[in-house]
């Protein structure tokens, strides 16, 4: 990867985290913290991976995607503003009575939104009968879901799984965002689910652990992910939850609840100073 | 008395779904493990690549529809009645119906005639718990024909549509090309002094029923409620201003389902009028003979009967 091109995403990758706090913030309710850790993958996917079309989002050519993790909505709106699917303007209207960016993704009324999703362990599955209608119609379209740590807990994860290396869908792409907390506390505390990489193989799926903030990591990942045939592939990242924001790294707390005043002002403070680094 | 023919409402659930595969390429079918007994079975052998088996995970099953759907498929999706509406109820409403997607979730072996399999499989829940779904299309058709009829209706209507179909083979009274419109119940006999809504295999029943009251001076209308939502509130307040008292009669809890739905467009009609329902007593069944088990239940025509002589005595 070139450093412009470097350069570029981390920008994008900022405006993103921003967006969520901005998002949040209006709202007074949400998750920041696995929003801010999924922000390089959105950046990624959204401007150099996915093959798609914001001017005609329901194009039967595009790739898919599906935030299984739905609660992270608010980075998925980031990006989705940002690529042009509707106005930025849009943001600070998350959560509100009479706004299209509900709680979580609604296919209905957001453009660029392929799948509902909010119900932890079923986006996954979606996905997956997109990436089989995709083979059934001999089409070339690539599906992308991220799920989180704590949501494959959920069994229906793993009926997906089975069901997704039996069925050989090379054209599926799972990314496990291993940021080690979820509600109650960290994965191993609630429910371990580790060792998360050698549980995805047993399921039949070619496996690739990387750092998810680390764009050089994620390109090589995604690259590997296309050379492979006959199963799908499950990329299984560490993350820091709340990532960009000092005070909501890695705190568990940061999961569910909105920033005030200070806190946004604080925050804001901190991605735009990154963001005039980036921008130089 | 002349043989009637039987066939159970699944049988010709899998012979429908046969025929619109071979018309339609954009149908795709899917089970849980159960395709021998849900008969989807048959698209399988006629449509082979257009038939995926999930394995015995009926929520997966649900949400995999569904992404089928959001990439233009029109999918069938069948398990029992138990595991379709009940297991994977949160994947019906989330996946399926939230969005509004072209998943027609196809259940077979509703109500207590599952017979010996007993109270784990027999479900009287479904359609209540398919009913407070918003935007849930819900049909039990009656016999044979009007389970083709009404698998044709759901192909063609788009969005979220929920199927009862049954085990037992059950009597055809309708004739093979009967029409069948969604949200339409049907008079199928006449009657002044009560009406009998009846839906699934409970509507020959009530046919018995009606010609067992005449033969003691009451004159019985039958109405087929193969619709039970969206259901057809101008024939229920049209019998109800005409008949003067109602009895329901469905395979299903009397809680939630065709019963309650009647009840609620009587009530909110201002005019309400006597009214009773047949219906399983909210319990849970047993194993034992399918015909054994209506009896038992109360679900057959010597109970509605029964009902109708009581639901008189509040006109």
């Amino acid at each position: 990867m070139d450093a412009m091109t470097k350069k570029e995403l981390q920008i994008v990758a900022t405006k993103i985290r921003m967006a969520v706090i901005e998002g949040t913030f209006h709202a007074g309710s949400g998750h920041p913290g696995g929003s801010l850790s999924i922000a390089e993958d959105l950046a990624y996917l959204y401007w150099k991976e996915m093959r798609i079309d914001p001017q005609d989002p329901d194009w039967a050519g595009r790739d898919r995607f599906v935030l299984s993790k739905g609660h992270a909505a608010p980075a998925f709106y980031g990006a989705l503003a940002l690529r042009g699917y509707f106005p930025v303007d849009l943001i600070p209207t998350l959560r509100k009575t009479d706004s299209i960016l509900q709680g979580h993704p609604d296919k209905k009324h957001i453009p660029g939104v392929d799948m509902s999703s909010g119900s932890l362990g079923q986006g996954v599955s979606c996905a997956v009968g997109m990436a089989l209608a995709g083979k059934l119609d001999k089409a070339d379209y690539r599906v992308y879901t991220i799920l989180g740590d704590g949501e494959i807990g959920e069994g229906q994860v793993w009926e997906a799984a089975m069901f997704a290396a039996a069925k050989k869908l090379d054209n599926l792409l799972v990314i496990v965002d291993n940021n080690n907390l979820q509600i109650d506390g960290t994965v191993e505390e609630v429910n371990s689910p580790y060792p998360i990489p050698e549980k995805f193989a047993a399921f039949g799926f070619h496996v690739i652990e990387i750092d998810g903030h680390d764009f050089e990591q994620i390109e090589a990942a995604l690259t590997e992910a296309k050379t492979i045939t006959g199963k799908p592939t499950c990329i299984v990242q560490k993350t820091v939850k709340g990532k960009g924001v000092s005070f909501m790294e890695n705190q568990c707390s940061w999961h569910g609840a909105a920033p005030k005043q200070e806190q946004y002002d604080a925050a804001m403070a901190e991605l735009s100073a990154r963001l005039q680094e980036w921008e130089g | 008395m002349a043989d009637v023919m039987k066939i159970a409402t699944r049988d010709a659930y899998g012979q429908a779904l046969v025929e619109l595969g071979n018309e339609r390429q954009d149908i795709v079918v899917m089970d849980a493990d159960l395709a021998a007994a849900t008969k989807t079975g048959l698209f399988k052998k006629a449509h082979p690549d257009r038939f995926f088996d999930a394995g015995i995970a009926e929520g997966n099953m649900m949400s995999i529809a569904a992404g089928l759907a959001a990439s233009g498929k029109t999918v069938f999706a069948s398990s029992f009645a138990m595991f379709a509406a009940g297991r994977a109820f949160e994947q019906i409403r989330n996946s399926i119906a939230y969005p509004h997607l072209n998943v027609k979730i196809a259940a077979t072996h509703g109500g207590i005639s599952v017979g010996e399999d007993g109270a784990t499989h027999q479900c009287c829940e479904d359609i209540g718990l398919m009913r407070t779904i918003p935007g849930m299309v819900i049909l039990n058709p009656a016999d044979g024909p009007e389970a083709k009829a009404a698998v044709r209706a759901a192909a063609e209507y788009d969005g979220p549509v929920y199927l009862r179909f049954g085990r037992l083979a059950v009597p055809v009274f309708n004739e093979e090309k009967v029409e069948f419109t969604i949200g339409k119940g049907k008079v199928l006999r006449e009657g002044a002094d009560v009406t009998i809504i009846a839906t699934g295999l409970e509507v020959n029943e009530a046919m018995i029923a009606a010609d067992t009251l005449q033969a003691e001076g009451i004159s019985a209308r039958v109405v087929n409620m193969a619709t039970i939502k969206p259901v057809d509130k101008d024939l229920i307040l049209a019998c109800a201003a005409e008949t003067g008292a109602i009895v329901t009669a469905e395979e299903h809890n009397i809680i939630g389902g065709l019963g309650s739905a009647v009840a609620e467009v009587l009530v909110e009609s201002g005019k309400p009028i006597p009214m009773l329902r047949v219906g399983v007593e909210d319990t849970f069944g047993r194993s034992g003979p399918a015909l054994e088990l209506l009896d038992l239940y109360g679900l057959t025509a010597p109970h509605i009967v029964n009902k109708v002589k009581a639901v008189l005595t509040l006109k």
